[in-house]
């Protein structure tokens, strides 16, 4: 018997997760996919909101200013690329000034800091391939970026080390209610909790729905982005956002922490919650609207485009906390942006009144640091040297675009929770994830995977076990 | 630091016959430096024949070519250094590499020749709509997992890109074991040489789909299917001509880009169009004593050109260390009608060669034209063309004398013309 389930390992789960690990609890975490940070914290734009657009009064606008204070000192402590480079908001007609206006309005009430509102010329002269034809902006210098993966894989690592046991590929199928417990239904057999955290993104409201009758439903919301080489990671500094729609923020271009240009999303509803393919018209709608912001969207440094599901529930606010008739069960639904800017604060937030409620007592001995795999590319020349005197295999190069070498591989697979996959290596080293999109590199981490875990190649898989890619040895088929 | 006369960075056909002829002119102190354990970078991997018809004589395969020079290479005694990857360059041509042995490597070079090669473009270039599951390759990746590492990567084969690649991976994939649906291109011709197209498709009844592409790519997990759809000849997808074609592979084959990273961080200038440095006729970079050569110049079709090309490159690589700068006045090379781009973009008027080899690609197919070079207002050259396509790479023989008595602020003028 736990005495926590979470369910979903998202960057929700694994804060909460992160903040009970603390606690002396029997906690188990239940993540379909074959490795944390799989759905939708993997698919976003990593921006950590300054809250200047969240209702006055709303969770939204509490969590968002208390996770964007939070967030410089907690990623310092996990070893979470963060960086404070602030945030504009563009309005390019006259008529929409007033808009304009009143998110400003809007943003003193959230006690966003710092904001001011600035004029064309203000504006070109801080971002100089503006779209010259901006009429005005709000400057919020307290919005970051984030990196979406390491925020949630670094808490999953640290809870993993304080205790928490992570059952991968472990999809929930069914939660009971019993008389002191819960009995949850799962593809590797039956668990049972005390408590009950649904961290299930997009899935949530189907476990809610399960064992309450409050019912919830949440449609998907689909964005999608196109990413560009790092050669034009640059041709911004800031966030930029445009006036928001009732839909949601708008088309954003940002840089993000790793250097690259990121534009991005579309916001619409689809039925299909597996559905996270790209469109043709999605991507020509994001490719419009950048042009609207800066002056030229560098078409031909596209490397990649990929898109994720917002988990958009009618309430429109984050549904956080236990559930009104299910004593012990803990939601943590529709967490639409700014899910993850608030994430730290909501780890705080849910994980304060479970401890409450079961009355934990913190732990004697627990970790709150971290340390991510070492990143060899931003290491001076002498620290170079050093690291690959003290450990040869810093001296090969695996990935050629974003130099990572052999040993960050092998440290990705064996450090706590560690890399499984393709894509398991290329979250926590950035190896694949170059202008050549793994091209190279993918061959050889295959091989060192399958190397490392006693693996047969061909069941090396780039993220759930169906996605291998060899079939066979040559003329084995024939 | 070590000091080195000729660096050079890449130990691929390009590099190794640079160094050769570097030696040639006399130079005794050159240093080839190349990230993997062996020389003769790509064509290990291209185990297919037709390598070196012009070089050698003879066909060979990739493996078999790349053989002949690295025994020249070792004949020679230049020395190499393997498993040896550079980070940087810099502007005053200290070579920054690391290796597994030797750790972190400083060189000051007096010349440096790049021979880095090129990388593959990746579907991210192409923006395909659809899921990214497993089971999408560029070509070459599957050419390394095939050749080199022994595995089939897929059963059931669709190949975007008629490129030599293209075609070559689709041979390969049936001789191995797989089934090739079909290779689809944009374009309503083939990028790929002409027998290629009969060798690796014909031969073998393999479809080839001109004017479509893969507008959809199905499947989550691992690739289910492709949406197959007929392009116009602005490229756009003719609504209508959706066809679903199952499969479980895609190999990409969209086109090489020259691997200018260490380039670009350099500060070296670099063409808008080949990605590749700009060089005048001496293959000498906007760095001078930096040059450049083989498929980090531009992409070649032919790895023969790409030797003929580095022989030049290592041979002003080695003057630079003798004589020093060799540029003064340079000319422009503007591409006129039809004309894609041309390498080098400039000719020094006192210092060219009495020959040089102006390589050049064509924007389209192009049938029964005139080839026209002009000097200024001066038509030097006319020359009947009678068929040329973007896919082959051509070249025309620049007199020096076409320059005497020029000066700087004429142009040289390549273009088509129907007269
Ligand atoms: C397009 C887009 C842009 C966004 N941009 C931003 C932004 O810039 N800033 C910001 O603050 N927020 C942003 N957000 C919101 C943010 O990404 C989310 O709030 C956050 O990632 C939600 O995390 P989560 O853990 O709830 O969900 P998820 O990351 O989806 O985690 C849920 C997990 O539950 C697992 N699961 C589901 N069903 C089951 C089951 N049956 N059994 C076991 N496990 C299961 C899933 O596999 C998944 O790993 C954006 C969202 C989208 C879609
Ligand atoms: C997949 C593929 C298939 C081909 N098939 C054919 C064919 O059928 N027929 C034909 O005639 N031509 C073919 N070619 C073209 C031919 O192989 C090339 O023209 C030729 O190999 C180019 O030579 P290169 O020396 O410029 O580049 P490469 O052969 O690519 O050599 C570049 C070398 O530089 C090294 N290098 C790169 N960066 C660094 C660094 N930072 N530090 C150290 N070393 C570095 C690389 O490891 C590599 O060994 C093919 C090319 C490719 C890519």
């Amino acid at each position: 018997m736990f005495d926590v389930l979470i369910i979903g390992g998202g960057v929700i789960g694994c804060s909460v997760a992160k903040y009970l690990s603390e606690y002396q609890l029997k906690i188990g975490l239940l993540e379909k996919a074959s490795d944390v940070c799989e759905l939708t914290s993997k698919a976003n734009s990593g921006i950590v909101h300054s809250g200047i657009d969240a209702h006055p009064g709303s969770l939204k606008a509490t969590l968002n200013l208390q996770g964007n204070q939070m967030m410089e000192s907690f990623c310092k402590e996990l070893d979470v690329p963060f960086i404070r480079n602030g945030s504009l908001i563009l309005c390019f007609e006259e008529s929409d000034y007033p808009d304009l206006l009143r998110l400003y309005d809007q943003g003193v009430k959230n006690e966003v800091p710092g904001i001011k509102i600035l004029n064309q010329e203000e504006l070109l002269q801080l971002e100089p391939n503006l779209n010259p034809h901006v009429y005005a902006g709000i400057l919020a210098p307290s919005g970051g970026i984030v990196d979406p993966f390491k925020l949630t894989l670094m808490q999953a690592e640290v809870a993993s080390t304080n205790g928490v046991s992570f059952f991968l590929q472990t999809t929930v199928f069914y939660i009971q209610k019993k008389q002191d417990y819960f009995q949850v239904e799962t593809s590797k057999g039956v668990f049972q909790a005390k408590l009950i955290v649904n961290a299930a993104g997009i899935y949530a409201d189907e476990f809610n729905n399960q064992v309450s009758n409050h019912i919830l439903k949440i449609i998907p919301r689909k964005g999608e982005y196109c990413l560009f080489d790092k050669q034009v990671g640059s041709l911004v500094k800031h966030t930029i956002f445009q006036l928001p729609t009732p839909l949601g923020k708008g088309v954003v271009v940002t840089p993000t922490t790793d250097g690259n240009l990121l534009l991005g999303p579309t916001a619409y509803d689809i039925l299909d919650k597996e559905d996270i393919s790209t469109t043709v018209e999605g991507l020509k709608f994001v490719v419009e609207k950048g042009k609207k912001t800066i002056k030229e969207v560098p078409m031909s440094f596209v490397i990649t485009a990929f898109a994720g599901l917002r988990a958009t529930e009618a309430n429109g606010d984050f549904i956080l906390g236990e559930s009104q008739d299910v004593p012990n069960f803990f939601n943590a639904a529709g967490m639409e942006s700014p899910g993850l800017s608030a994430a730290p604060a909501i780890g705080v937030y849910l994980g304060n009144q479970i401890t409450t409620k079961l009355r934990a007592k913190k732990k004697d001995h627990f970790v709150t640091r971290n340390k991510s795999v070492v990143d060899f590319d931003k290491l001076s020349l002498t620290e170079k040297a050093r690291y690959i005197e003290n450990d040869h295999d810093f001296g090969q190069i695996v990935c050629r675009c974003e130099l990572v070498t052999l040993a960050q591989i092998k440290e990705a697979i064996h450090r706590p929770l560690g890399a499984t996959t393709i894509d398991g290596i290329k979250r926590r080293t950035r190896a694949g994830s170059g202008r050549c999109q793994g091209g190279f590199c993918s061959p050889r981490i295959l091989d060192i995977l399958s190397k490392e875990l006693h693996k047969d190649p061909k069941e090396i898989a780039k993220s759930s076990e169906q996605s291998t890619y060899l079939v066979g040895l040559d003329k084995e088929l024939l | 630091m070590r000091n080195v006369d000729v660096c050079i960075i890449g130990g691929g056909p390009a590099g190794l016959a640079a160094a050769l002829s570097a030696r040639k002119e006399g130079i005794e102190n050159i240093l080839i430096l190349e990230r993997e354990t062996f020389l003769g970078g790509i064509l290990n991997q291209c185990i297919h024949n037709g390598f070196g018809l012009h070089t050698f004589k003879e066909e060979l395969t990739g493996p078999e070519y790349a053989a002949r020079y690295v025994q020249m290479v070792e004949e020679a005694s230049i020395p190499v250094l393997l498993d040896t990857m550079v980070i940087d360059i810099s502007k005053d041509k200290v070579v920054t590499a690391i290796s597994p042995q030797a750790g972190l490597i400083q060189i000051q070079a007096i010349s440096i020749v790049l021979a880095m090669g090129c990388r593959e473009r990746p579907r991210g270039a192409l923006n395909i709509p659809g899921f990214r599951p497993s089971g999408i390759y560029s070509a070459g990746t599957a050419q390394r997992y095939v050749n080199i590492e022994g595995f089939l990567p897929g059963k059931e084969v669709v190949i975007l890109g008629s490129g030599d690649i293209g075609l070559i991976m689709a041979r390969r994939m049936t001789l191995e074991g797989a089934h090739v649906l079909m290779v689809c291109e944009i374009l309503p011709f083939s990028g790929g040489l002409k027998r290629n197209i009969v060798q690796c498709l014909d031969d073998f009844n393999i479809p080839l789909r001109l004017s479509h592409t893969i507008t959809k790519i199905h499947g989550k997990y691992r690739v289910e299917g492709v949406t197959v759809q007929q392009v116009s000849l602005d490229k756009t997808p003719i609504a209508g001509t959706e066809e679903f074609v199952a499969c479980d592979t895609i190999l990409l084959s969209v086109g090489l880009i020259p691997e200018n990273e260490l380039s670009r961080k350099a500060g070296l200038k670099i063409h808008t169009t080949t990605q590749g440095p700009l060089v005048n006729d001496r293959f000498e970079t906007s760095i001078p004593g930096v040059f450049a050569c083989g498929n980090v110049l531009h992409v070649h079709d032919l790895v023969d050109w790409v030797s003929q090309e580095a022989e030049f490159a290592g041979q002003f690589a080695a003057q630079f260390v003798k004589l020093g700068s060799q540029i003064s006045r340079l000319l422009p090379i503007v591409c006129g009608y039809g004309i894609r781009y041309t390498v080098p973009t400039t000719l020094c008027i006192d210092s060219m060669k009495t020959l040089t080899t102006v390589r050049f690609r064509v924007t389209d197919v192009f049938k029964d034209y005139y080839l026209d070079v002009f000097v200024g207002q001066v038509r030097v050259s006319h020359q009947k063309k009678r068929i040329v396509a973007p896919g082959e790479m051509e070249s025309i023989l620049f007199k020096k004398h076409w320059l005497d008595s020029k000066t700087e602020d004429e142009e040289i003028t390549i273009l088509l013309q129907k007269e």
